[in-house]
């Protein structure tokens, strides 16, 4: 017997539609904080570098 | 379908992102960045543009995620009190235990964030100011004993110095007076607003001065603090570390805090008591920040003159 397939992300059982759109809006804050705080750590890794980074002999 | 018997009530799902900002304290945090920022141009030697905003960046998050702890911590007693009744977790938009979840990972990032952009001795200084604020004052002290915001006032007063320390990687005598205006200011600040506000805190069962050792004593000790706060709040023109801008705003403001707190020691019953305190409660804000403005006003532009 084939299992059903499964749903991706269903709606959870007894979220209205208030508390879902809550949940949505943190996973979207999560996702912009995420991607923030890889794009600090990128510039402040290049800072701490410095102009010795294009200063190397090959 | 899986047997879902739990129920399902709004905090157990968590709040909205501007609820979770708000377990941040943002107009706490703003003071935070403000004098952080201070001791940071104040700091001799240079610093790059991006870590210095990282550093502040991670001490303005350092202190958010101390604000979220102590909502964690200290929902009863902001469910009974007017000023706080309407924060994240008493009034059911956030759960407990999510509010201590996110300041316990935010404060792991802020500090780990300041130790890879500035320096260790920074994060350590972060780490220990959270650790302070969510433990020693929000946990132990502020429901024991009348000194707790003096004491607690530590916690408040260190942004300065990991500003400072972020650039010279060291504490030294400069950035240690830093301190020590924003510690001494902190009870004459807090007593005031204690005084007005004194039904608040004795319903929900908080120690402030005025409510263990009464309004006349509290009246005094605002008094004695703003006597040692005025040449505190000058200290840093005197030993040299800011200038003669800096020496003119603290002596005026000393000597207006000085008056305010001497009203409040004058008068004491009804309305005109309550104006009093109220004054000084104000006036301490803009006191302070004028110190810092001074500050900041006055290295940045050095900084940008390259002098």
């Amino acid at each position: 017997m084939m299992a059903a397939p499964r749903k991706i992300d269903p709606p959870a059982p007894g979220l209205n539609p208030a508390q879902q759109k809550a949940r949505r809006q943190r996973n979207v804050a999560i996702g912009l904080a995420i991607a923030a705080l890889c794009m600090l750590f990128y510039l402040v890794t290049l800072a701490k570098m410095g102009a010795s980074f294009f200063a190397r002999s090959m | 379908m899986s047997d879902v018997s739990y129920s399902l009530d709004h905090a157990a799902l968590g709040g909205a992102p501007r609820d979770y900002v708000q377990l941040l304290k943002p107009r706490v945090m703003s003071l935070v960045v403000f004098t952080a920022l201070a001791g940071l141009v104040a700091a001799p030697g240079a610093v790059h543009p991006v870590l210095g905003f990282a550093a502040i960046l991670a001490i303005a998050v350092g202190a958010g995620a101390s604000g979220a702890l102590n909502m964690w911590y200290d929902s009863d007693i902001d469910a009974v009190m007017t000023r706080t009744r309407a924060r994240p977790i008493p009034s059911g938009r956030i759960a407990p235990r999510e509010a201590l979840a996110f300041g316990l990972v935010l404060s792991a990032f802020a500090v780990l964030t300041l130790g890879y952009a500035a320096n260790w001795m920074a994060a350590g200084l972060l780490a220990f100011t959270i650790f302070f604020y969510a433990v020693v004052y929000t946990i132990w002290l502020k429901r024991s004993t009348p000194q707790n915001i003096v004491i607690g006032g530590a916690a408040g007063a260190l942004p300065p110095m990991i500003g400072y320390a972020a650039v010279t990687g060291t504490v030294t005598l400069d950035s240690v007076l830093l301190f020590l205006v924003i510690f001494v200011w902190t009870p004459p600040h807090f007593w005031a607003l204690a005084l007005f506000k004194q039904g608040d805190y004795e319903r929900a069962g908080v120690p402030m001065m005025p409510v263990v050792k009464g309004q006349d004593r509290t009246r005094l000790e605002i008094l004695l603090y703003t006597l040692l706060l005025a040449p505190v709040g000058m200290s840093p023109a005197l030993f040299g570390s800011e200038g003669v801008a800096y020496g003119v705003v603290s002596a005026i403001g000393g000597v207006v805090m000085l008056a305010l707190a001497w009203g409040v020691w004058r008068r004491r019953e009804g309305r005109a008591a309550d104006i009093a305190a109220k004054k000084l409660f104000g006036f301490s804000i803009l006191y302070l920040f004028a110190l810092f403005a001074t500050i900041l006003v006055a290295h940045g532009a050095q900084r940008l003159t390259g002098g």
